[in-house]
């Protein structure tokens, strides 16, 4: 159980920096990118195209990789999300879904259907592993993505918190309008977030493909697990979101040991349902003034009475 | 009146509609260098989309600004802001998720365009030309109604402004903290900044303005001295006699 709870929160760490992006783009350019994981899976098929094609060293292929999903990034806030963004918040979820599609079908068009990884080029990685104590042994390929998804989340907090972009970031966040007239350009800072987003996607997408077997469609799937990181988390916070990753993680990786190794994902689905309904029903409670007052309320809407100790009460100050 | 002959921030002409609805009809404002113009009329009559078309915030229907003798009409608010235009906003929009100095570090870092620590002390300046330096490191979110405004002038002035447009910043203060908000007004006018300021009370902006503009749906209606605009007739009417007899 404790080598489930390690396992998961090393996953973790793949899932914070997949949902990174997730959150800063629904954070400062209020919108969700359906696209998401498609745009992680493409990052994943550039480094694959450079270790494949150009023969680069997969190491070597990942660095090139991020300038070029850098610059993807900041065209499609250019070209596309900004101009589908001011139509209301429908379209684009609606433009992303189809650029979704189009990426999807687009990798299928140059790369074909066939399962593809980056196992094979980076040697004993893939599989080696540090061996802790008898029983517990972590892999080096975990750790090393671990390891990289707190320093991209570290870099992000730091540049959020000290830099001028990131002070321009996080006041366009606030209030775009207000940003502009302090002199801010908020359209560039859109399409810095952008950028960075898709950037440390598309590194997610490398770590993904190291790991395991990816296929043009494997997209979505990865949206679902950046949500579900960023709804556990809480939206718009960077530690919030590593911490929804482990989460998820751990609840994978124990419903897989635990149960049966095809409740992988499903654990992850119900404590992800689990935390949703929670939220819901405390900004209920929250908005009916507490936790007490929504209880005895919804108790009373069941049961069409008080519980007695209210109704003594009454009586009472009656 | 000819274009932005002597002023150094005009409106020439501006329409404004939304959709059938017109909020400004042929509106002609200027304010010269240095000068203090304050500006009435009842609510509605446009004052606040005036300020909106004049920092670039709202893009007026026809009309021409012009700033320093340059048409201006084309550029946004960032751009205005880089020129030397800062407005405060009648309802403060500080930045909510920053402290009160990360506020004004980010006026003077993207605003006013400086670095290190050049940025931090015209922050630091801000701080304490507005009284508000014991409040740096809380968070704007934090703040009540009032600290939110004396934030809205700082973040302002820490755009390091030529033109200062300054929406109802008076609203709710105390008769002190009146006396300290018109003696700062007058020393920034003092330092050479030109001041625009709409305001209801009048007590407090016939102290610092040289110049009165009533407005009235959507239309100038008198300009000129403060007391020949008060005693116009047009005003006191626009006014329904009320407000204005009372500061008087």
């Amino acid at each position: 159980m404790l080598d489930a709870i390690i396992q998961g929160l090393l996953l973790g760490g793949y899932y914070a920096m997949l949902a990174a992006g997730l959150s800063l783009l629904f954070g400062v350019a209020k919108f969700i990118n359906l696209a998401h994981g498609d745009l992680a899976i493409l990052g994943a098929y550039l480094v694959l195209f450079g270790v494949k094609v150009l023969g680069l060293s997969p190491w070597l292929s990942v660095l090139l990789s991020l300038p070029i999903m850098g610059i993807l990034g900041w065209l499609l806030q250019k070209y596309l999300f900004t101009r589908t963004q001011a139509a209301g918040f429908l379209l684009p979820l609606l433009v992303t879904f189809g650029l979704g599609a189009v990426l999807q079908n687009g990798l299928y068009g140059v790369f074909g259907s066939d399962t593809r990884s980056l196992a094979n080029y980076i040697g004993d990685l893939s599989w080696d592993s540090w061996q802790l104590t008898d029983q517990i042994s972590v892999g080096k390929l975990p750790v090393i993505t671990f390891a990289c998804a707190i320093l991209v989340l570290a870099g992000l907090q730091l540049m959020l918190s000290f830099t001028r972009l990131g002070r321009a970031i996080r006041a366009t966040a606030s209030d775009p309008e207000a940003a502009e007239l302090n002199g801010i350009n908020a359209n560039a800072v859109h399409c810095s977030v952008s950028a960075i987003a898709v950037m440390v996607t598309g590194l997610a997408g490398a770590f993904l493909a190291m790991r395991a077997q990816i296929t043009p469609y494997d997209g979505p799937v990865q949206l679902i697990f950046a949500f579900e990181a960023v709804v556990i988390g809480g939206i718009g916070s960077l530690w919030g979101t590593l911490i929804g990753g482990i989460v998820l993680g751990i609840s994978q990786s124990l419903g897989a040991t635990l149960i049966s190794a095809q409740w992988f994902q499903l654990t992850g689905h119900l404590v992800f349902l689990a935390v949703l309904t929670a939220r819901f029903y405390s900004a209920i409670a929250h908005q009916r003034g507490g936790w007490r007052m929504f209880l005895k309320q919804s108790y009373f809407s069941i049961t069409g009475s008080l519980p007695s100790k209210v109704t003594k009460t009454k009586i009472k100050n009656g | 009146m000819t274009l932005g002959s002597t002023s150094v921030i005009a409106g020439i002409g501006i329409d404004k509609h939304y959709g059938a609805f017109q909020v400004l009809h042929g509106v002609d404002f200027s304010a010269n260098k240095g000068e203090a113009v304050g500006i009435v009329g009842p609510n509605g009559a446009g004052k606040t989309t005036l300020f909106g078309v004049l920092a670039g915030s709202t893009a007026p229907s026809a009309g021409v600004i012009t700033y320093q003798y340059t048409d201006i009409t084309a550029t946004n608010a960032a751009q205005r802001c880089h020129a030397g235009i800062a407005r405060t906003h009648q309802v403060p929009r500080p930045f909510l998720g920053m402290t009160v100095f990360e506020n004004l570090l980010t006026a003077a870092t993207n605003g006013a365009g400086l670095t290190g620590y050049e940025a931090e002390a015209f922050a630091v300046r801000a701080l304490i030309q507005t009284g508000m330096s014991p409040l740096a490191n809380r968070p704007a979110a934090a703040l009540g109604l009032l600290d939110r405004k004396r934030l809205e002038l700082a973040r302002a002035l820490a755009t390091a402004p030529k033109v200062l447009l300054l929406d109802e910043i008076g609203g709710g203060l105390t008769e002190g903290e009146l006396h300290q908000l018109v003696t700062l007004i007058a020393q920034l006018k003092d330092d050479g900044l030109t001041i625009v300021w709409i305001e209801h009370i009048l007590h407090a902006l016939l102290k610092v303005i040289d110049r009165l503009v009533c407005m009235s749906e959507g239309r100038v209606i008198a300009q000129g001295h403060p007391k020949d605009v008060m005693s116009d007739d047009e005003v006191m009417k626009a006014y329904l006699g009320s407000e204005l007899e009372v500061a008087l």
